[in-house]
């Protein structure tokens, strides 16, 4: 592996850049792996990984159906933060962020993480007592979370209106400093190539169509588009597809899929210097670096594996988002899309052992996994190379839904993340 | 925005709808085990094809209704009444 560093781009530049070599290397699939993880977004690549990395396996190999990281890893608006509710979901998405926090130097790659800071504005009195709770049960938990009142939300983020007669007034604010955004599209090629550098294949191009087991039940491995391939064990991470891929062993998961939308403006100055989310209009707005407004809206009700929603959706959190911030209204929209979002009933992932022998899920990460995406990679990797989980992703189990130990982050949040 | 066919007041925008989830579920009877009980509450097919499906007409005539729709297209193939068993239509067939 080439490494990236001041010094390395000063010479390839004396070069013309024609000696940049590729970052992970293609292959085809051999006969056999010790693991295979299905899925090649950030949470599957991440996990071979450390598979690689921390447990110190080698004969592992990633299978995705498309091209690297063409899923929801590509399609979402790469909002990260950790200030959750409950402690179980807090600890979670904490051991990513603090991943997050020293990633860049760990994969040698920039994946622009940014702590801008992410703002989640209340707009009315249930708002404002579920966010006061929320800051109060994080700031216990040791996770950084802060209320700030109107003026305070203004000095913070300025192109805020806090007029009191708009349709959905600012009341205040939760403020998470540590929160903000990364690079999706870097954080997939990051955890590639150094993946790959380990010795782990990446398969593109390369469908999983079934799963083989043995006659007592454990798996033995997948049947793909290219081929079938032997496998010790095997990883399931494959966000929308997640239920399909399951049926293969016979197993069904509480999700439902539904298309999750975002759009991005033309690329302005800077102009919008932090994240702010309204869970009420459903809108979570940043700046790219490119200068691209990057909007997210709600999701469409039905179960759709098309990638894309109605106009209606994203309608209702531009009307509102006009309103909110004035000097937006001139802005013009390039591109909107859509994603495939996994969504269990309590709006918390599993991340688990199966009833199937060497089988794993990783899965349920809905609207809110990009920020994970360390966290996930990283105690799935954990569970899959101990058949154990890490005490941390122990209670994200598929068995919490027959115990009812629930992780009710829907309730609590009363809608997306 | 998908146009839907109320069974009883005929194709209207989405947006007068609301969803309902998979269609023909029965809730298990009493004495069931806890296995069958979580199955009913949480686990479904979340089908890659033609999935049955719940709407009801929440800002039109109030009932609920049964749809056909292809989620690899969101084509919907036929709606019909609360009650009445799952036509037999195959993708790519209209109604
Ligand atoms: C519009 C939108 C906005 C979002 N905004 C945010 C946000 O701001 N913050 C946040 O934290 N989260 C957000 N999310 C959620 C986040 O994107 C996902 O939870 C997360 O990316 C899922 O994990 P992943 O990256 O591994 O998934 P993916 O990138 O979808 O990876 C799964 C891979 O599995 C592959 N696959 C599927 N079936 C098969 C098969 N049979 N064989 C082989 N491979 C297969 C797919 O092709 C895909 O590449 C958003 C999602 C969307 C759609």
């Amino acid at each position: 592996m080439q490494k990236f560093s001041a010094f390395s781009l000063a010479r390839q530049a004396l070069g013309r850049h024609l000696g940049w070599q590729p970052q992970w290397r293609s292959v085809a699939p051999k006969p056999s792996y010790d693991i295979i993880i299905v899925g090649g977004g950030g949470h599957g690549l991440g996990a071979a990984y450390y598979l690689a990395k921390q447990h110190g396996l080698r004969n592992i190999a990633v299978v995705e159906r498309g091209w690297l990281a063409g899923g929801n890893t590509a399609r979402n608006t790469t909002i990260i933060r950790s200030n959750y509710l409950f402690e179980q979901s807090s600890s979670y998405y904490e051991h990513a962020l603090k991943l997050w926090e020293g990633l860049s130097d760990e994969l040698n790659y920039n994946v622009m993480f940014s702590q801008r800071g992410c703002l989640m504005i209340a707009h009315n009195v249930h708002d404002v007592q579920v966010f006061k709770r929320h800051v109060y049960a994080n700031r216990l938990n040791g996770i950084d979370n802060e209320w700030l009142t109107p003026e305070q939300v203004k000095a913070f983020c300025p192109p805020l209106n806090i007029s009191p007669n708009i349709r959905y007034p600012v009341l205040g604010g939760a403020l998470q400093r540590r929160a903000g955004t990364a690079r999706h599209d870097a954080v997939a090629w990051g955890y590639a190539r150094a993946a790959s550098d380990l010795g782990v294949d990446i398969i593109e191009n390369c469908e999983v169509t079934g799963i083989d087991r043995d006659a007592s039940g454990r798996v033995t491995g997948v049947q793909t588009t290219r081929g079938p391939i032997r496998a010790g064990k095997v990883g399931v991470s494959a966000a929308g597809h997640s239920s399909v891929v399951m049926a293969m062993a016979g197993i069904r998961l509480p999700l439902q899929v539904n298309p999750l939308q975002a759009l991005v403006s033309e690329p302005v100055k800077p102009a919008f210097p932090c994240v702010v989310m309204s869970n009420t209009i459903h809108a979570y707005i940043s700046q790219s670096d490119k200068g691209e407004m990057v909007i997210g809206a709600g999701t469409d009700s039905y179960v759709s594996y098309t990638q894309r929603g109605g106009l209606h959706i994203p309608a209702h959190t531009l009307e509102a988002i006009c309103e909110l911030v004035p000097d937006f209204r001139r802005l013009r929209m390039l591109r909107s899309w859509g994603g495939i979002t996994d969504n269990t009933p309590d709006r918390s992932p599993i991340t688990a052992k199966t009833s199937v022998p060497g089988l794993y899920v990783n899965c349920g990460w809905g609207t809110g996994g990009f920020k994970a995406t360390p966290g996930a990679a990283n105690l799935f990797a954990w569970t899959i190379a101990r058949d154990e989980p890490h005490p941390i992703n122990a209670p994200f189990t598929i068995e919490r839904f027959r115990e009812g130990t629930l992780i009710d982050e829907a309730a609590a949040a009363a809608v997306a993340h | 925005m998908l146009l839907i066919a109320c069974p009883y007041c005929g194709p209207r925008a989405e947006i007068e709808f609301a969803y309902g989830g998979e269609a023909h579920i029965a809730r298990p009877g009493p004495g069931v085990t806890e296995e069958e009980w979580a199955a009913f509450l949480y686990l479904r097919d979340n089908t890659k094809g033609v999935l049955a499906e719940r709407w009801r007409h929440s800002h039109g005539c109030g009932r609920f209704f049964n749809a056909l729709r292809d989620t690899r297209t969101d084509r919907i193939l036929t709606t019909y009444e609360m009650g009445t068993p799952r036509p037999d239509i195959k993708e790519g067939e209209a109604a």
